[in-house]
């Protein structure tokens, strides 16, 4: 429990630290440094419409975060979420083209079949990295995950180019699914997402999941020591992947509710880069589920942040991507632990 | 040392007001039980832990060690008491590793071979230069530590428990080259639980207890027993264990004709004996020979080439560790860091490992938090592993404690085979007995006990028939303990002797 307190204050002053190199950076680059830098920090709370920007990003975000956690306990290094979001996506958009009217039936089907698509997209990686991989082979790993990637975006672009296209859009994305298919928004006038919910039942259950159940023990004992986990009878490829399955179940059920609860269509023209994201998130979240949200929260801000900033001032949002790398990097850095470990001792010592 | 305190960030006081003066030229032993605060006072020397208190002096002037690197800068080195090297490396690469000799602007190959054998060759640990690390049994890994140490140029050597691995003969050859550190002007801190070759090897010791100083002096003022009352605080009677007065059961492992070839050389070759239940046979033999991968394809790590292994009459050869495991096999691993625990967990999750998914911890697919920490509270207490609580990370514990966690969980299966790897190494004196004792309880209940081990000592003590493998074959048995001396048994583990076929067969015609 002391460690847990220990490594959010670490967190903290991480955090903290990266606010203050940042605005170190704005003074540099704006003629307004204190408008641009209010804007950054405070500005996603001005209007209630950027508030919905706000909790709208975050979704995918935390859902992609807790995709990444669950595959990162298990030590393999995947970044497959983006590709499994995006044919998430996809299954959930033709199912709600083609299936009948129904209320509430209509959209269960949907989502469930976002989720089913992405932990489809899930199996392959899984598969390779369980039989075609080296044990360990962690390259290995992200690199087939790099891949399906592409293949998951290019797959999704070619069946909605092709066969379910809106020729009436002004840009490549299908129709809109019929009603019955929405997910209720949380407030229609901002347009809020009703899965801001869902993402947070789900980081509960995931990290119920991780920690409260046989299959997430053993994906935590693969991740911390492969050698242990088989020499005591764990079924070392069959962990490798379900933990991938699952995190794709996730992943593409984010896909389903981007396209159920907000968009109402499938329109991902390019990569949104959900694969890294949610490696950054993990990251910040020390692969913690419970703590997903909050990291999730906390990125989305800065991109909101940052895109505020940038309407606002003579700051680019670029900012708010630097600030974020910065962040991240202390939070991983060990010195930072160290540092602040010594100082807590010499303090006890002194208290002697 | 001067009054070194040491409180770790979760609240343990390891180390309180110690002093620990070595004087040069003297090679130095640091006796204590398992988590007494040998490790972290070696730690803090080495600069790998910060003390929160105190001073350390090195040849009268105060010094300020806040890492390895100024450690090194002035001349310490140290053996760790777990192994530090890098397993996907070769021997030569590891032992350079940092100080690499260089050649324009890529490693000097050559040169590294050339030290590293050179090294080896002058201070008697001789080592095979391109071999990779993690293809090494264990004793050779230690002298690749060693010599790595060497390399740096080290003046005050700090070898934690280092002989915990090693074989008689082994140990001989590491004394022997200590020795000769020592008249070539080195200084050496030596921690061990052994406490003859404390007699043996040390000029003098320091005691702790609990993170105290207990006592020092000269070695050759004080008997071992005295010693042993200064690490516990109680005298403790020499181990006397109980010889086998039942008629041994049915056969329970039967291992018929196994090899197993790597690289083309048979790593195994012919394998054939049987423990029957009520039993402890005994492998003996030089670490390397064979053991390891044997122990291996006995769990299910390792698939034999050929050859057959059964239990109870029912073939498992080459089955999963998990379908092994549920016919009732346990095993402590002798490399209890890669598969013994995992550290990064909790000890209540290292103790459920093998049984997690048993009616008592789970329902459905979740798991029995309630009953999983009983377990643990349980199994602390009767295996007295030393923590603060079940969910405390095994990464904190002392070797010792590591250890017990395993011991724990490995005696708690109720197995019918047992398969003790080096049962008792790092254990200190009263643990040592205890494990040994309950090994003799598990044989009394009726299990089947194969003990490997590269203590000859323990082996004489414990075993009811001995097995001796060199180079991957079975070289010797005995089935009557008494005509056997550790002298014979050392002959045959060397390969200087080697029983006829048909008395080696008595090991599978018994
Ligand atoms: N990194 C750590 N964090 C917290 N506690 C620790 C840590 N390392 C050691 N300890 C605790 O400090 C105490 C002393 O440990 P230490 O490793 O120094 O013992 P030791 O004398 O070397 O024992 P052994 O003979 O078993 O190796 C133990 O109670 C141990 O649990
Ligand atoms: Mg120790």
């Amino acid at each position: 429990m002391r460690s847990n307190v220990f490594e959010l204050v670490r967190t903290l002053v991480a955090v903290f630290l990266s606010l203050l190199i940042v605005f170190i950076f704005i003074v540099i680059v704006s003629k307004d440094p204190v408008r641009a830098y209010r804007l950054f920090l405070i500005g996603p709370f001005a209007r209630i419409s950027r508030l919905a920007e706000w909790l709208n990003q975050s979704i995918p975000l935390l859902f992609a975060g807790l995709a990444v956690a669950i595959v990162f306990q298990a030590n393999q290094f995947s970044i497959g979420a983006e590709g499994q979001f995006l044919i998430g996506a996809l299954g959930a958009t033709m199912v709600a083209l083609s299936f009948p009217e129904v209320d509430v039936i209509h959209l269960l089907v949907a989502i469930l079949a976002g989720m089913l698509c992405g932990a489809l997209w899930g199996v392959i990686p899984g598969l390779l990295s369980a039989y075609g991989l080296k044990e360990g082979d962690n390259l290995g790993v992200l690199v087939v995950s790099l891949m399906m990637n592409f293949i998951g975006f290019y797959t999704a672009y070619y069946t909605i180019n092709n066969h379910f296209r809106d020729i009436y859009a002004g840009f490549m994305a299908s129709p809109f699914i019929p009603s019955t298919s929405y997910l209720p928004f949380l407030s229609a006038r901002y347009r809020i997402n009703g899965g801001l919910v869902i993402a947070f039942i789900i980081a509960g259950l995931v990290w119920y999941f991780l920690y409260r159940t046989k299959w997430g023990y053993e994906i935590r004992m693969v991740g911390t020591n492969i050698g242990f986990a088989s020499f005591n009878g764990i079924n070392v490829k069959r962990v490798i992947i379900y933990s991938n399955v699952i995190s794709a179940a996730v992943a593409g059920l984010a896909g389903a509710i981007e396209v159920t609860g907000l968009h109402h269509r499938y329109l991902w023209q390019s990569m949104p880069g959900y694969g890294f994201d949610g490696v950054i998130i993990a990251l910040i979240a020390r692969n913690n589920p419970a703590l997903v949200p909050l990291s999730a929260l906390f990125v989305a801000y800065l991109r909101t942040g940052g895109r505020v900033m940038e309407r606002g001032s003579d700051v680019s949002a670029e900012m708010a991507m630097v600030l974020e790398s910065i962040i991240v990097l202390l939070v991983t850095a060990e010195a930072l632990l160290n540092l602040w470990q010594r100082k807590r001792l010499k303090r006890k010592v002194s208290q002697r | 040392m001067c009054g070194i305190t040491k409180v770790y960030p979760n609240g343990v006081v390891a180390n309180r007001n110690i002093n620990l003066n070595v004087e040069k030229g003297e090679i130095h032993a640091l006796l204590g039980e398992n988590g007494a605060g040998k490790s972290t006072l070696m730690k803090i020397l080495y600069g790998i832990e910060r003390a929160d208190a105190g001073k350390i002096f090195l040849e009268g002037k105060e010094v300020h060690i806040a890492s390895p690197l100024d450690a090194i800068r002035l001349k310490i080195g140290m053996v760790h008491q777990e192994f530090m090297l890098i397993p996907s490396l070769s021997v030569a690469e590891n032992c350079v590793l940092g100080i690499e000799p260089r050649r324009g602007l890529s490693i000097d190959r050559s040169k590294a071979i050339e030290l590293t054998e050179r090294f080896g060759a002058e201070f008697g640990l001789p080592v095979s230069h391109n071999e990779i690390v993690a293809e090494l049994p264990v004793g050779m890994r230690q002298r690749v530590e060693i010599l790595k140490v060497l390399l740096r140029g080290a003046e005050l050597l700090i070898l934690d428990e280092p002989t915990a691995v090693l074989t008689p003969l082994e140990t001989e050859e590491l004394f022997a080259a200590l020795k000769t550190l020592v008249t070539r002007g080195k200084t050496i801190i030596f921690v061990t639980h052994k406490l003859k070759e404390v007699k043996q090897l040390a000029d003098r010791f320091t005691v702790l207890r609990d993170g105290s100083n207990v006592g020092n002096g000269l070695v050759s003022e004080v008997s071992e027993a005295e010693l042993v009352r200064m690490m516990v605080g109680r005298a403790i009677e020499v181990d006397v264990y109980k010889k086998r007065t039942t008629k041994p059961g049915a056969e329970v492992l039967t291992v018929k004709g196994v090899f197993y070839i790597r690289d083309g050389r048979n790593v195994l070759q012919n394998v054939s004996f049987k423990v029957r239940s009520g039993e402890i046979v005994a492998i003996a033999g030089v670490e390397g020979n064979g053991q390891a991968e044997l122990v291996d394809i006995l769990v299910g790590l390792r698939k034999a080439t050929r050859g057959k292994i059964f239990l109870n009459d029912k073939e498992y050869t080459n089955a999963p560790p998990k379908e092994i495991r549920s016919q009732g096999v346990a095993c402590i691993p002798a490399d209890r860091i890669g598969r013994g625990v995992a550290m990064r967990a909790s000890i209540e999750e290292n103790l459920i490992a093998d049984r997690y998914f048993k009616r008592e911890f789970s329902r459905w697919w979740g798991l029995n938090k309630k009953a999983i920490r009983e377990h643990a509270k349980n199994l602390m207490h009767v295996f007295a592993i030393r923590a603060i609580a079940p969910s405390t990370l095994v990464g904190s514990l002392s070797g010792g404690n590591i250890q017990r966690v395993v011991v724990a969980r490995e005696l708690s299966a109720g197995p019918q085979l047992l398969i003790a790897d080096q049962p008792t190494r790092g254990l200190d004196v009263a643990a040592t007995k205890f494990v040994r004792q309950r090994l003799i309880d598990e044989r009394d209940r009726g299990a089947a006990i194969l003990l490997v081990s590269t203590d000859l000592e323990e082996i004489m003590q414990l075993a009811d028939r001995i097995i001796v493998m060199y180079k991957g074959s079975i070289v010797a048995h005995f089935a009557d303990i008494e005509s056997v001396t550790p002298e014979l048994l050392g002959q045959y583990m060397l390969g200087v002797e080697r029983q006829s076929e048909k008395e080696a067969e008595g090991a599978w015609n018994c």
